[in-house]
């Protein structure tokens, strides 16, 4: 456990030197802030709406800007380490592959933690502050919701660039990888879901669509925010449709939990397998 | 007295690459061992078996009487430093934060890093981020941190790869310092020039194989190349030569006061009777062969043009 934590730490202090924790937070703050303030331009008015408002505005915006970050933060985590010579220096001490490799994921996810929490909370706060619309106790709650399941879903893509750094050999091969997953999760998959849809007639139907979102840790990030919290449902639409009943905000938090744990258990057996 | 590092026919291959094939080899205690070879004889994967980094498809490695990739690797690897070839560490860190790293992974204090950082002369750059190093500042980081925690056993891949002569010195005072204290070292090199008076054991490996391994005089022994005379004095006189040339000398005359005499092991006795008897000779100096004469005569005889391996 201290390796990990020394790697962790190492991580996180590179995340601080590099400057990635402050430009992340920033460009969370920054649209948090935004999206509050232009988030209800459409209906005519500007200037700070709702926590509810700010929330779906943000949750949609966040499907596409968290994962691209965390594969950016992640994918040259091993091949980069290979590429510069420390791998094999590393794994010359008393450091086994597991514990690097936690020990890495710790440190991105406390990266991510942390500028999630700023970024967005100190947004949260500030349109708690000045809404027109006060924030009740479920709507705070439904923010909470909101970070924890933000971090859960970058961590799920921190897991999936992991994987990518530890299967290709060259940092520019991890890079375009992590781009094409970034293209998969984020656009082709609902665009494909969508057009199994239309082209099957809604065959498919309404109990095996679901749970075909939850293929997709953007889907099930969209589904735990838009359809978890009623203050928030009212405002979502779409999605929760297919909420009802079925995924609990608890249950949601779980399959994005798999999804960390899934990519990355595949990153490690196939880490500990490699030829160095 | 069982050696620090014992390596028993050891076989190793990536894909279609053979990397090694059919390696033996020991380091005693307390000296240091040369693996020579060009890029991709297979140095680097001997090496990479030592640290139990990579498992020999067949053979055995024993380093400090275990086996590096046993159930207790972790205890050993806290007594091995390792020096990998052209290290880039983390640009952003600066040599202290790199430092005091690779010291918590070694399970040592914060404070074994400040004596390493004087000893290498870091100290005064110790708190600028890495990126800004030098190659030779950079090596000599990467010195300091296989030197944490003075290990029994080091391994030192190329550590004189792409310095200038001062940092080279550098390295072999500090090659000296360790064959001083008593520590096994086992580096690697493909340039030979100036290794020779820092190595105790030479081991030639060409395309995975070990093509010969001893200390630099038995070696030169075996090979029969005898010695290289050097004598300067008044050398005007041509009949000199060819009386030297007579005795089974290879003389070549280097200037009007200095002469070069290739001289086979048997004869160097009778030669040096021979030359001391000449009036006006004023020095003589007799060298062993030197290791590009060893390794010519040893090394592989025809050498790839590129490494055909990136991992050897």
């Amino acid at each position: 456990m201290r390796n990990i934590l020394i790697v962790a730490g190492k991580e996180f202090h590179d995340g601080l030197r590099n400057r990635w924790v402050l430009a992340i937070t920033v460009v969370f703050a920054l649209l948090a802030v935004g999206l509050a303030y232009f988030g209800s331009a459409a209906s005519g008015f500007v200037g700070v709406t709702s926590l509810a408002t700010t929330l779906v505005s943000l949750a949609s915006l966040a499907v596409f800007l968290i994962p691209l970050i965390a594969l950016l933060l992640a994918y040259d985590t091993v091949v980069g380490e290979r590429e510069r010579g420390t791998l094999d220096l590393l794994l010359s001490y008393p450091l086994s592959r597991s514990q690097l490799l936690t020990g890495k994921l710790l440190g991105h996810g406390l990266i991510l933690a942390v500028s999630t929490a700023v970024g967005f909370g100190s947004a949260g706060v500030l349109v708690t502050l000045v809404a027109r619309e006060g924030a009740d106790m479920q709507l705070l709650l439904s923010f909470a919701y909101f970070i924890l399941s933000a971090t859960l879903l970058g961590l799920a893509f921190v897991a999936i660039a992991h994987l990518i750094s530890v299967t290709v050999d060259e940092k520019s091969r991890a890079a375009g990888a992590a781009l094409v997953a970034w293209f998969l999760f984020v656009l082709v998959f609902d665009l494909l879901l969508l057009g199994g849809l239309v082209a099957t007639g809604g065959a498919v139907g309404k109990t095996v669509f679901p749970y075909l979102l939850l293929l997709n840790p953007t889907d099930v990030f969209r589904l735990a925010n838009l359809g978890g919290f009623e203050p928030v449902r009212t405002y979502a639409g779409l999605a929760s449709i297919v909420v009802e009943g079925t995924f609990t905000p608890a249950r949601l938090l779980l399959v994005l939990g798999l999804w960390v744990a899934v990519p990355f258990g595949l990153a490690l057996w196939r880490f500990r397998g490699r030829e160095l | 007295m069982t050696p620090p590092v014992r390596l028993e026919n050891l076989h190793k291959r990536y894909g279609r690459i053979q990397a090694l094939g059919g390696v033996s080899l020991s380091a005693r205690e307390g000296e240091v061992l040369g693996l020579l070879g060009h890029n991709g004889a297979g140095k680097t994967t001997l090496m990479k078996l030592v640290l139990g980094l990579t498992r020999p498809d067949s053979g055995r490695v024993e380093v400090l009487g275990r086996d590096p990739c046993g159930g207790d690797a972790r205890g050993l690897r806290r007594r091995i430093g390792y020096l990998p070839e052209s290290v880039g560490f983390y640009g952003e860190l600066t040599g202290r934060e790199v430092l005091r790293y690779f010291a918590r992974l070694k399970g040592i204090g914060r404070g074994a890093s400040e004596p390493l950082l004087e000893r290498l002369g870091l100290a005064p750059a110790a708190d600028r981020p890495v990126k800004g190093y030098s190659n030779g500042m950079r090596q000599r980081l990467g010195l300091a941190q296989a030197l944490l925690g003075e290990p029994a056993l080091l391994l030192l891949d190329e550590p004189t790869a792409g310095l200038d002569p001062d940092a080279t010195r550098d390295v072999y005072s500090m090659l000296d310092e360790l064959r001083r204290r008593g520590a096994t070292v086992i580096l690697s090199s493909h340039v030979l020039a100036g290794i020779e008076r820092h190595i105790d054991q030479a081991a030639i490996i060409g395309s995975g194989r070990l093509l010969a391994s001893g200390n630099l005089e038995e070696l030169g022994r075996r090979a029969g190349l005898g010695v290289t005379i050097r004598a300067g004095g008044d050398w005007a006189d041509e009949r000199r030569l060819a009386v030297l040339a007579e005795r089974g000398a290879l003389v070549r005359r280097r200037s009007a006061t200095e002469v070069e005499l290739r001289v086979p092991g048997a004869i160097k006795l009778e030669i040096l009777r021979v030359l001391l008897a000449f009036d006006g000779i004023r020095d003589v100096a007799v060298e062993p062969p030197s290791l590009e004469m060893l390794y010519d005569h040893y090394g592989p005889s025809t050498r790839p043009a590129e490494a055909p391996c990136a991992t050897s």
